[in-house]
């Protein structure tokens, strides 16, 4: 029976003794937190998907914290999390407008013309540096789902050969937009109504032996847009959402089809 | 006795008999000839015509830009009929100068003609060698001038001649030797005069026994040239494993050939500066090697540089009746680049053409599993790599690891991995991309 005393007791002992060097250690070598970094820290999503430049929720929490980042840095979270957040610190919050990755292809099974049967990595990058992409277009979208594999949300899925995102889905985290190597995906306004469905640089005539939807560089849709919102460069329109009253004469106009109302496909 | 060779290497079917005994027939182009003005290493040529401006066989159409650059010649008569961007064979686009073909291949005035070398001096052989716009032939396009112009001439102790043609199917430097063999010596002594204390060694692979005869007899009277015969196995021809056979000394990291006092030319390419130097006649066309199984005739031919791929697998013969090509490849099967088209126009650099009936990179897919971890790549990487450690850090994008730990940078691209890997893995694809990737984000 005694040595069961002695032996909660030294257990009693050990359990005390160990608890008080502990508390002694946590009081001598707390490290220093900003209460403010943690707060802000719990209000972003905790994803770490890295999309606002920092390498985590943690970075930008402190970034913020120590004012070297904007309260509305977090582009997942979008308004909702920079409003939490500048209610908590006090600050004034700048509106900002929701986001959403766009793919500017439409060169799918049936518009683009077939280049060679490609074999080898099947990633993106892999057949762009082999110059041997399956779709005769050098400016189009390869299909090989590199974007996909890139977003960290599960939004872009490959759809008869060309990439498309689930703007439901997408955070604007802009991953798809570095891992694309022919840089053709792009973040477009939530509101905006029209977008432009195509990358190519060729002029037009070159464009139409290689694609059915491609930008031929007409510039009709340059002349239609009473705003001046629409400019072509590079033998492509390109749209400022800025300027844009999505009055939707250009998608009217354009001969190719390439001007299109961004929600369909 | 066992004649020299490296550590490592593998040993690829040659497929040399089909094109190996062919007469080399001259092949003149009739269509468009296409001149990409990033024929070589360094920085892209300067257009010096226009559009419209008539052209003669031998005239400069594009000056060297900078210091490692190369001019280029114009290898038909005819007008300039545009100043675009074209695909080139790798692949990619390229500002191409494109001459209207006349059918004539009128000289330009001065080519041609004979020249009396012995007066020349070291720094006007190299000038004529850089009018002449030559680069290395052997494939990697370095400008010969800059090659041959290092800072420490006198240290040079050997000058290699690169006679080790070790990709498969491909015959055009054998058939060079064997034929032209008074020439490429030729070279090899305008070389040797820029190197005063250096001797000449050409290496030939010992499956070319009548290309090391030819060469052995063209050299016979020159004491300070000799043939050197060396293990046919790829790749014999590489630079570095080349230099270790000839003299023994291992390429360090990062060293130059020159850092070891060696410097090493293609055999073309020293058939190519006897012909600019001894008779003022510039870099406008090369043997070339059209095979493989599909080729209805596979044989070598001295074709003109910028000549469209379309038309030499035509005087080839074309692709056999009952074959498929089912690849296209711009070089040999082990280096070579696909192509996805014949509409890409030959550059100086490119040595054949082979058409394949049966696309081993498919098959391979197929196969293809996980890495057995077996070691087989590293048995056979001709540099002393580990392909293994080096595709995992490519897979996880771990460049600084592939860079700096693995030397992942000085990989060669031969391809002895890729051939050896029991799990067919697409290494070398994966390391060409991987490096690639490196060189672009250094040059940002």
């Amino acid at each position: 029976m005694s040595s069961i005393i002695i032996a909660t007791l030294a257990v009693a002992v050990i359990g005390m003794l160990i608890g008080i060097l502990l508390v002694t250690v946590d009081k001598k070598f707390k490290v220093e937190v900003d209460e403010k970094q943690i707060a802000i820290r719990e209000c972003l999503p905790g994803n770490n998907c890295g999309g606002c430049g920092y390498a985590g929720c943690d970075a930008l929490a402190s970034a913020i914290a120590n004012q070297e980042a904007p309260i509305n840095a977090c582009p997942v979270g979008g308004d909702p999390v920079a409003e939490k957040i500048s209610r908590m610190l006090g600050l004034q919050m700048e509106k900002t407008e929701k986001v959403a990755a766009y793919v500017k292809c439409s060169g799918d099974c049936e518009n683009a013309a077939a280049r060679c049967h490609y074999v080898g990595i099947h990633d993106c990058a892999s057949a762009v540096s082999s110059g041997l992409s399956p779709w005769t277009c050098d400016y189009g979208c390869i299909g090989f789902g590199t974007c996909a594999s890139a977003c960290p949300f599960g939004a872009i899925s490959v759809n008869h050969g060309v990439a498309s995102v689930d703007r439901s889905k997408c955070k604007a985290c802009g991953k798809c937009v570095a891992a694309c190597p022919r840089h053709l995906i792009e973040l477009v306004p939530e509101s905006a109504v029209y977008a432009v469905r195509c990358s190519s640089h060729d002029r037009g005539a070159a464009v139409k032996k290689v694609c059915k939807a491609g930008c031929l560089a007409c510039k009709l849709c340059e002349k239609q847009c009473e705003s001046g919102a629409i400019t072509v460069e590079n033998n492509v329109a390109h749209i400022d959402y800025e300027k844009c009253t999505k009055c939707g004469k250009c998608a009217e106009k354009c001969p190719a089809g390439v001007i299109r109302k961004k929600d369909v496909s | 006795m066992s004649h020299k060779t490296f550590r490592g290497g593998v040993h690829p079917d040659g497929h040399k008999d089909l094109s190996k005994d062919c007469p080399i027939e001259e092949f003149l182009p009739k269509g468009e000839l296409v001149f990409p003005v990033n024929q070589h290493i360094g920085k892209p040529a300067k257009p010096v015509v226009k559009k419209g401006d008539p052209v003669l066989a031998g005239q400069l159409i594009a000056e060297a830009d900078g210091f490692v650059s190369a001019n280029i010649i114009c290898s038909c008569s005819g007008k300039v009929k545009a100043i675009e961007e074209r695909h080139t064979v790798n692949g990619g686009r390229a500002t191409c100068i494109v001459v209207e073909n006349d059918g004539l291949f009128t000289l330009a005035p001065g080519v041609g003609t004979e020249r009396d070398d012995t007066s020349m001096s070291g720094p006007q052989i190299l000038d004529a060698i850089k009018a002449a716009g030559i680069v290395g032939l052997g494939g990697a396009g370095f400008p010969t001038h800059v090659k041959l112009a290092p800072r420490n001439p006198e240290q040079i102790d050997y000058v290699i001649a690169n006679g080790s043609e070790c990709e498969p199917y491909i015959t055009c430097d054998d058939q060079l030797m064997r034929s032209r063999s008074d020439g490429i010596v030729e070279g090899m002594r305008l070389v040797l005069r820029l190197f005063p204390n250096a001797n000449g060694v050409i290496a030939i692979e010992d499956n070319k026994p009548e290309a090391i005869a030819a060469m052995t007899k063209a050299c016979a009277s020159d004491s300070n040239i000799s043939v050197l015969e060396v293990k046919a196995k790829y790749p014999e021809g590489g630079e570095r494993n080349l230099i270790g056979v000839v003299t023994g000394r291992q390429l360090r990291f990062g060293q130059l050939p020159a850092d070891l006092g060696c410097v090493v030319c293609n055999v073309s390419s020293l058939n190519a500066i006897y012909r600019a130097v001894c008779k003022s006649e510039p870099l406008m066309s090369r043997l070339f090697t059209v095979s493989g199984d599909a080729v209805v005739k596979p044989h070598t031919m001295e074709v003109r540089i910028g000549t469209s791929c379309r038309e030499l697998l035509e005087a080839a013969g074309g692709i056999k009746p009952e074959c498929i090509a089912k690849k296209i490849l711009c070089g040999g099967p082990m280096m070579g680049i696909a192509m996805s088209t014949l509409d890409v126009p030959i550059a100086k650099n490119n040595n054949a053409l082979t058409v394949l009936a049966q696309d081993e990179v498919e098959l391979a897919e197929e196969q293809m599993t996980a890495c057995l971890r077996c070691g087989r790549c590293g048995h056979v990487c001709p540099i002393g790599l580990v392909p293994q450690m080096m595709a995992e850090a490519a897979e996880r994008k771990d460049y600084e690891r592939y860079e700096k730990k693995l030397y992942g940078l000085d990989c060669i691209a031969c391809g002895s991995c890729t051939y050896i890997c029991p799990a067919k893995r697409p290494l070398m694809q994966l390391f060409k991309q991987t490096k690639g990737a490196i060189m672009a984000a250094k040059r940002k």
